[in-house]
């Protein structure tokens, strides 16, 4: 077979920097984000900038080291907060960014992994991952943003669409009952559990920063309006409408049963901080139930003393190690 | 601790599973996430005991697509990384092996094939997943799969499949089968000094210069892993040589040209096959893993019985050793013989670079082998055109 191949335009290294210089550092936060990503592509009245901000803020409020984090996102909207932090970022597959942050974390138990995604992605094609990251006590901070509804893909229902919702998937009102993600998080195994709105954002920020201390699987879910996908088709009016909704209809409750939080489209919207308990994370398990007896029957074992002059590759390789 | 933990260097008792595993182990490989599933558990198994003693960790994922990505996101943090599958873990993987393709991730992922489709025969064999390790995720990407015939192999092509994961930035396969897979040979590891490991590139530029995709001139961009100080954004959708996300036919014109190129320009690098008595040889029997096994007997009754018989047992199945197969189109070779499990896959490669000269295809469908003198007769059948 012959092939005949078109010549695509090079990358030009001068035009990317060129914008980058036009349009970055002017603004406070920019240290924070990639050179040369602003504009976003969200719809204005959107929540994600408030919680991109939010993370942003308990970040610098943490003085944590920048190179020390790294955020891992699956596909959607949300999906989209990892492309625009300046840190070592990784836009993953749909639903699939739980397991990567497994792997990331357990290859770097230094780092702060953070998985940002929402409602749709983590809870439906993500659904088994979510629960099993929780029960493993994977060290995480997962973000999610619930906006109700696929965003990106123009507004289909999902796992936290209210009953009786319209979307375009759901034109006739949805007859599906939604997760109570908390609930679920809680039930599986989250160290911490939160929920605020966009509308709490400095609750939000403490939540984040205690879950940034916190070891451990911690679950902090966002309620976001979505004034293009969801708030249209519910007449739910315009971002800022859905933050006064936010601010007149939630009810700060914290240390309570999630099961007791509900979340509705009319009624009451249960907030704050309902799980905080402390148990070993998977890796200190790793170390101690099983990294200790293989270390035991190595002493036990008295194995020859290493030659001189071999360096250890294990020491190279080692990505646990007994001690933190 | 001294190497002689991570590299069992000495002659064992072992099967080509385990000697997967093993064989990850000499390459500096601390990271395996994996499901159990028949005929590769033995990986999972051996991994689970042997890892912890080497500073590694096993983790055993809720599936296989939550365990290819736990090691496309172990290898950006920097560790060498693998699962192992068979058929329908492996149709699960094709999701987060695209992205690994797309991402350019070092790994390597092993898949012990059995009859198929579907659950088909677990415990049984099959080599019918040859074309879905080409074509398997959507999308074009250059390829590489090894093919190992023996548990010897199945040590020394894991290694081989890490160093080229790591050369060329992409997760590698090695195709073996339930019949190699499940069979004990005598493997002998080498001293920890003969074994050659790779590393993959890394940046020579600090962070400020630094652009994550643009490739070397090998077409190999150089890898910056997390925590390294590169703050760079990694994602599936197609991007520019910075990392962004480009949603452009001119972005991606570049960026899958690359992704096919850097396996097609490096073939004759990474193209291994073992040829045998091709002088002169008129009927040529092409044969990969376990049906390689009952070729070479085959092969051996056909020449005793005076045949002109040679045979090339590929190594490597992808890329697809084409060059090879062309030269002996020319240089004579009226036929070509291609027993394998299924039914017909890489005769169809054969017969693309056949030069319309005759293929004969020694299809099994799963379950068992080719007995010698079913590809004799398919030789003897060749020989009389």
């Amino acid at each position: 077979m012959k092939i005949k191949l078109f010549e695509p335009e090079p990358f030009r290294p001068a035009e990317a920097r060129e914008k980058i210089d036009k349009s970055h550092g002017l603004h406070p936060d920019d240290r924070y984000l990639k050179p040369g990503r602003i504009p976003h592509i969200w719809c204005s009245g959107c929540g994600l900038g408030i919680v991109l901000t939010a993370f942003i803020k308990a970040i610098d409020g943490l003085q944590i080291p920048i190179d020390r984090c790294a955020v891992v996102s699956g596909i959607g909207c949300t999906g989209r907060v990892a492309g625009y932090l300046n840190m070592d970022t990784y836009h993953t597959t749909h639903g699939r960014a739980i397991p990567f942050a497994t792997g990331l974390k357990i290859a770097r138990p230094d780092m702060e992994v953070v998985v940002f995604s929402g409602d749709g992605d983590l809870f439906a094609i993500g659904g088994n991952h979510f629960i099993h990251g929780a029960r493993r006590n994977m060290d995480l901070t997962v973000l999610c943003v619930n906006n109700f509804n696929y965003g990106m893909t123009g507004g289909q229902s999902g796992p936290t669409t209210h009953m009786a919702a319209r979307t375009t998937t759901t034109p006739y009102g949805n007859c599906e009952y939604p997760f109570n993600l908390t609930h679920l998080a809680f039930a599986s195994g989250a160290v911490f559990v939160a929920r605020w709105t966009t509308f709490h954002a400095r609750y939000l920020i403490d939540s984040i920063k205690k879950a940034f201390r916190k070891p451990g699987f911690k679950f902090i879910e966002v309620v976001s309006p979505c004034p293009t996908g969801y708030g249209r088709p519910n007449r739910l009016g315009s971002g800022l409408d859905q933050m006064k909704v936010y601010r007149d209809r939630s009810e700060i409750r914290n240390r309570i049963d999630p099961i007791e939080a509900p979340l509705e489209l009319s009624g009451p919207i249960v907030v704050g901080e309902f799980v905080d308990r402390e148990k070993p994370t998977f890796l200190d398990r790793y170390r101690e139930d099983v990294m200790s007896k293989v270390e035991k029957s190595r002493q036990s074992a008295s194995p020859p003393p290493a030659q001189a002059g071999q360096e250890s590759l294990s020491h190279e390789h080692a990505i646990v190690s007994q001690s933190r | 601790m001294s190497r002689d933990r991570e590299v069992l260097a000495g002659e064992h008792f072992l099967n080509g599973d385990e000697a997967c595993a093993e064989g990850a182990i000499a390459s500096g490989c601390r990271f395996f996430a994996g499901y159990p599933i028949t005929p590769a558990t033995e990986i999972a198994e051996r991994m689970a005991r042997r890892l912890p003693e080497v500073s590694g960790v096993y983790i055993q994922m809720e599936d296989e697509i939550a365990s290819m990505a736990a090691v496309l996101g172990a290898s950006w943090g920097g560790a060498k990384a693998m699962t192992a599958t068979s058929g329908p873990g492996f149709s699960l993987m094709m999701e987060n092996i695209g992205l690994g393709m797309m991402m350019e991730t070092p790994c390597v992922v092993v898949n012990i094939m059995r009859g198929g489709p579907s659950t088909g025969l677990p415990t049984l064999v099959g080599q019918a997943d040859v074309m879905q390790a080409r074509w398997g995720s959507h999308g074009d990407y250059g390829v590489i799969a090894l093919t190992p015939a023996s548990p010897q192999e199945c040590f020394d092509l894991t290694i081989r499949a890490f160093n080229l994961s790591e050369r060329y930035r992409m997760p590698v396969f090695v195709l073996s089968d339930e019949i190699v897979g499940h069979m004990y040979e005598k493997v002998v590891i080498p001293p920890a000094s003969s074994i050659k490991t790779v590393k993959r590139p890394k940046p020579r530029k600090g962070p400020q210069d630094f652009l994550p995709f643009l490739p070397a001139k090998d077409l190999v961009p150089p890898m910056a892993c997390a925590g390294e100080g590169y703050r760079i954004h990694v994602t599936g959708l197609t991007h520019d040589e910075q990392g962004y996300p480009l949603i452009t036919a001119e972005a991606h014109e570049r960026l899958v040209r690359r992704l096919c190129d850097k396996v097609r320009v490096h073939a004759a690098d990474i193209v291994e096959v073992e040829e045998n008595g091709l002088q002169g040889a008129e009927v040529v029997v092409v044969a990969y893993g376990c049906s390689a096994r009952s070729a070479r007997e085959a092969v051996q009754d056909a020449r005793s019985a005076g045949l002109k018989v040679g045979m090339v047992r590929l190594l490597t199945v992808w890329p697809f050793p084409e060059e090879r197969i062309r030269a002996l189109a020319r240089k004579g070779v009226r036929a070509f013989v291609v027993p394998e499990v299924n039914y017909g896959q890489v005769a169809r490669e054969v017969e693309r670079c056949a030069a319309g000269r005759d293929v004969l295809l020694v299809a099994r469908m799963g379950g068992a082998v080719h007995t010698p003198e079913m590809i004799l007769e398919a030789i003897e059948e060749a020989a009389r055109g």
